[in-house]
């Protein structure tokens, strides 16, 4: 980095001598007569000048670019991720030949065509066949990155396998909590926002029967490896924006309109910190967009796990029943006995049956905080 | 202001006045002349300027040197400092939220089109005036009733608007999400909807002068490429602001009136809040239906003023006049049909995204068209380094090195990962952001003479491009590679993630790069002021260039020509012209004065002149 700094710190030297020798001309060219006006001072110099950015900045671009790439984010740990990364690349790799070539024609053409005395440039006003090589050349790179985009686009937007491993993750300011099937039957109960209270943080319906077995988690998200996730996203309050930068993973979190984003992790949180050498390695999810003071430490953390240990995690897990029984209230008569099928025997006892019966009322919802 | 009225008073009074003079406050303050009202424009989007990129220096001070006591700035931000030198970071968010809003809107919008449309239209054109001088006058009132409000907002308890620039509700919507959506909000929303009444009136107005007042002979295919940006722009502003009121309009409804049209399924605070079945998504459709054209808003007339400096300091035509038009036409119209590329990840229908991809990158060819033309003028010029031209040659560069990562993050896929972290931050700061203020420097030093009648100083003006230009390289080439590495925008600090927990060298590194060339700017600042009153008296016509504007007085009198308005008989980019004596024509020399230049079908032009001259329909001055 010293480097950066260092070379940074030399051009700026460089120009500042420049600029210092540039006003000792201009205290000169005051005491000589003035040119024709259209002769400005300076223009060798600037012309000059073109030329020495050019390389300059080739170099400084060159280097700071090799510089940066070890900070850059490792390859992605997702099927599509990678699939991205590398369009990228490619995508860069062929703009980099305009950048190159038109920022060379811009500095080269100022330097080697200024100003000179008694020339005159040439009038060339138009050429159709010129405008028409640099309307088609574009357009038919512009098509074929369109065609591979489109292609990547559609694939990972398309609907998830239907064994896809179904979370919801829901943002808050400021954190984000994850909630389970269940390990029963695996099916995300129904939830109302209506229902949200201190403890039943994202609105389960337990009127629902599969919201039964429901576990959530405010701090961790498990994902098995090698297997489609399909991450179904809420939002409680305001826009937040799920992003998992490891697996190129990004979907904003909308309140009152649930969206979603279906991938295939392929690298564990132990492959990967077998591979980057680091043992502290963590995946870790972030909000992306705008959403209040806590915006910028909005986090989860995420670990991909080999089949085995994702499910002995989920049987691990307490169903949000487990950890507030007192919520069987909620629960309709009629299914009362499925409810209470995994809880322990003394929470179960008091069978409060009187206000809260058939529907899981939207008052009491929020009046239980 | 007062500089400018004060200077103004020493010299304009020197001028005879056909008209009954008028005091002062008729005369720089409540004026209707083009002239003062693009330099009100002007002296105000310079100081809206210096307030907003300061605002940018604290931030990157904040990101670059995240461990630095800000006490020293105690003194101007107050309570928003800690006592432990930290800044709050509710006011970061309100930092970056009114840097984009004033740099957007009241410097590039206003300062850059308000400044250069009223100054160049009617003397490029040819008019005494504007169409309607008193609906002039209201658009600048307008527009400073919007700059008061949106001043005062920043000495609010609760801090200004905070939400970001696109303010995204629920968050600006609901003043329990955030302190900056209560009072700073409300003053956000109304500065806004007065600002918007000011584009659409300067809007119409330039649109109404361009069509109705050209002089006699400027036919639309004579009109200097300036012209035509402006009138695009105009006609652009005009189609889509209203857009923007609308959707600020439903905001405040939803605000103070209990709709719902952005808010539904909302549980904040321990309450949840009764509204149902709006779309927060449907604000950011209405909001990218002006955010997207208002891009090219702020970078055609940057684009328009190149064009013109190019040309004139190369003394060649500009390449592909007509090309030129048909791809600045070609991006206004595909800059309506290209707004949902911002919300590609927004949970928006995945088919729309690969229409709008399929539409963005369309965008890149009229583009294309416009880099490769400016570098066919310089091709075999004989160009001149003003700082004009340095300028205008910075905005080519800028505006293809930052259009070109425009080609990634419109395609959706890409956009999936890079979406709001820094590698859109740089891009848009490359192509719209610094092209558009280089235009607006270009455009400063190439008519500063005009509208003062002194020169600034070249060699300042040539050492404050240098160290802009590389300096924003500095910036924003780097800006890109944190963007790679996956760092999100909008954040206070860099910590809370293991993944963005490095490349504390390259902030700060970006945060240097930034703090020299804010430091640069007070070379301008300085010879601009200075030059307003010490600078060297100008000529008539100092770049030797052909447009309308250099045949008035070296200080166009109220009215803009002594005398009858000339007629116009060429384009406007004669230069160099094989068989002329010198390397430029003006607009108006008849082709019958230049017969040893004069192309065959130019000759044949010549038995038009008669009538051109004849032509009297629209000297607003000879009318009554």
């Amino acid at each position: 980095m010293y480097y950066i700094i260092a070379l940074v710190a030399l051009v700026f030297v460089v120009l500042t001598g420049v600029v210092i020798s540039r006003l000792q001309d201009v205290i000169k060219s005051v005491k000589k007569e003035e040119s024709a006006d259209a002769v400005p001072s300076g223009n060798k110099v600037n012309g000059a000048l073109f030329i020495v950015v050019l390389v300059l900045g080739g170099i400084a671009i060159a280097w700071s670019y090799m510089h940066s790439r070890e900070f850059f984010l490792p390859e992605a740990s997702s099927v599509h991720g990678r699939r991205t990364d590398d369009l990228f690349w490619f995508s860069m790799g062929v703009l980099t030949i305009p950048f190159i070539l038109v920022n060379f024609l811009i500095f080269f053409f100022s330097w080697k065509y200024q100003y000179k005395k008694d020339h005159r440039a040439s009038f060339y006003p138009d050429n159709h066949k010129l405008e028409l090589i640099w309307t088609i050349i574009p357009a038919i790179v512009m098509a074929l990155l369109v065609f591979t985009g489109w292609k990547a686009w559609s694939d990972i937007t398309s609907e998830a396998p239907s064994d896809a491993e179904v979370i919801e993750i829901t943002g808050k300011q400021f954190n984000w909590i994850v909630r389970y099937g269940g390990v029963n039957d695996n099916k995300l109960g129904n939830y109302n926002y209506k229902l949200i209270d201190a403890q039943n943080e994202v609105g389960i319906d337990l009127s629902d029967e599969n919201s039964f077995d429901d576990f959530q988690n405010p701090t961790e998200m498990h994902i098995p490896v090698n297997r489609p996730v399909l991450l179904k996203i809420r939002a409680r309050d305001v826009l937040h924006s799920v992003f998992i930068p490891h697996m190129r993973v990004k979907m904003d979190a909308v309140p009152g309109m649930p969206t979603k984003f279906w991938f295939v992790a392929d690298k564990t949180t132990a492959q990967m910190q077998a591979e980057t050498g680091d043992p502290n390695f963590k995946y870790e999810i972030a909000c992306t967009e705008i959403c209040g003071q806590g915006h910028f430490s909005m986090k989860i953390n995420l670990v991909v796990d080999d089949e085995e240990s994702y499910k002995k995690w989920c049987a691990e897990q307490q169903t949000f029943l487990q950890t507030y029984p007192e919520y069987l209230a909620k629960v309709p008569d009629n299914l009362k006995a499925k409810a209470m099928k995994g809880l322990p025997e003394t929470t179960v006892a008091p069978a409060d049956s009187s206000a809260t019966a058939s529907v899981a009322g939207v008052s009491t919802g929020t009046s239980i905080r | 202001m007062s500089a400018v009225e004060g200077m103004d008073n020493a010299h304009v009074d020197a001028h005879e006045h056909h008209h009954e003079s008028q005091n002062f406050w008729q005369k720089y303050i409540f004026c209707e002349d083009h002239k003062i009202i693009a330099k009100q424009y002007l002296i105000t989007g310079i100081v809206w300027a210096v307030i907003g990129i300061s605002m940018s220096i604290i931030f990157r001070i904040q990101l670059g040197m995240p461990d630095s006591n800000l006490s020293w700035l105690k003194p101007v931000l107050g309570g928003w400092i800690s006592d432990t030198g930290k800044l709050d970071p509710n006011f970061y968010l309100a930092l970056v939220t009114m840097h984009g809003t004033i740099m957007v809107f009241f410097v590039l919008t206003a300062g850059l089109s308000g400044t250069f449309s009223n100054f160049l239209i009617p003397l490029q054109i040819g008019a005494r005036d504007m169409a309607s001088g008193f609906m002039n006058m209201l658009s600048y009132w307008f527009f400073f009733l919007a700059s008061i409000l949106m001043f005062g907002s920043l000495f609010l308890q609760n801090g200004p608007a905070a939400g970001g620039w696109v303010i995204y509700p629920p968050l600006s919507a609901l003043p329990q999400a955030h302190p900056g959506s209560g009072m700073g909000m409300t003053l956000w929303l109304s500065s806004m909807a007065f600002f918007i009444v000011s584009q659409l009136l300067g809007g119409i107005n330039y649109i109404t002068s361009i069509i109705n007042l050209r002089t006699r002979g400027m036919s639309f295919d004579r009109l200097p490429l300036t012209i035509w940006s402006f009138l695009i722009t105009a006609v652009l502003g005009l189609i889509s602001f209203p857009v923007l009121l609308s959707s600020v309009l439903l905001l405040i409804m939803d605000r103070h009136f209990g709709t719902s049209f952005y808010l539904s399924d909302i549980y904040i605070n321990g309450e949840a809040l009764p509204n149902v079945g709006g779309s927060p998504i449907l604000f950011q459709h209405l909001f990218w239906f002006l955010g997207h054209p208002e891009v090219y808003i702020v970078l055609l007339p940057g684009l328009g003023i190149t064009s013109e400096i190019i040309a004139t300091n190369s003394r060649k035509p500009i390449f592909g006049y007509r090309a030129m038009i048909a791809s600045m036409l070609g991006i206004a119209f595909l800059a309506f049909i290209v707004w949902a590329h911002h919300m590609f990840v927004t949970g928006m229908n995945p088919f729309l995204g690969s229409v709008f991809m399929f539409l963005t990158l369309i965008i890149a060819v009229p583009s294309a068209v416009k880099g490769f033309n400016y570098i066919t003028t310089l091709w075999k010029g004989n160009i001149v380094f003003t700082p004009g031209m340095l300028f205008s040659i910075g905005l080519v560069s800028l505006f293809v090195s930052g259009g070109l990562t425009g080609i990634i993050l419109g395609n959706s896929a890409l956009d999936i990962q890079l979406h709001d972290t820094y590698f859109v931050v740089a891009h848009f700061h490359l192509v719209m952001g610094a092209a558009s203020a280089f235009g607006l420097f270009a455009g400063v030093y190439h008519w500063f003479p005009k509208m003062f009648g002194r020169m600034m100083n070249p060699t300042l003006g040539q050492i404050h491009f240098w160290f802009t230009f590389v300096g924003i390289y500095l910036v924003f080439i780097p800006m890109h590679y944190v963007g790679i590495a996956g760092f999100p925008r909008r954040y206070y600090q860099f910590t809370s993630y293991d993944f963005t927990n490095k490349f504390m060298d390259m902030n700060m590194f970006i945060s240097i790069a930034a703090i020299f060339s804010f430091l640069a700017q007070f070379i301008f600042l300085w010879n601009f002021f200075y030059s307003i009153f010490k600078g060297k008296r100008a000529p008539m016509n100092p770049w030797r260039s052909n447009t309308l504007e250099w045949t008035t007085p070296v200080e166009p009198v109220h009215g803009n020509w002594v005398g009858e308005i000339p007629a116009v008989y060429r384009w406007s980019y004669d230069y160099s012209k094989p068989g002329a004596k010198e390397d430029f024509i003006p607009q108006n020399i008849p082709y019958s004065q230049t017969l040893e230049s004069n192309f065959p079908h130019e000759n044949e032009l010549i038995a038009t002149e008669k009538e051109i001259e004849a032509q009297n329909f629209n000297d607003q001055f000879n009318s009554h």
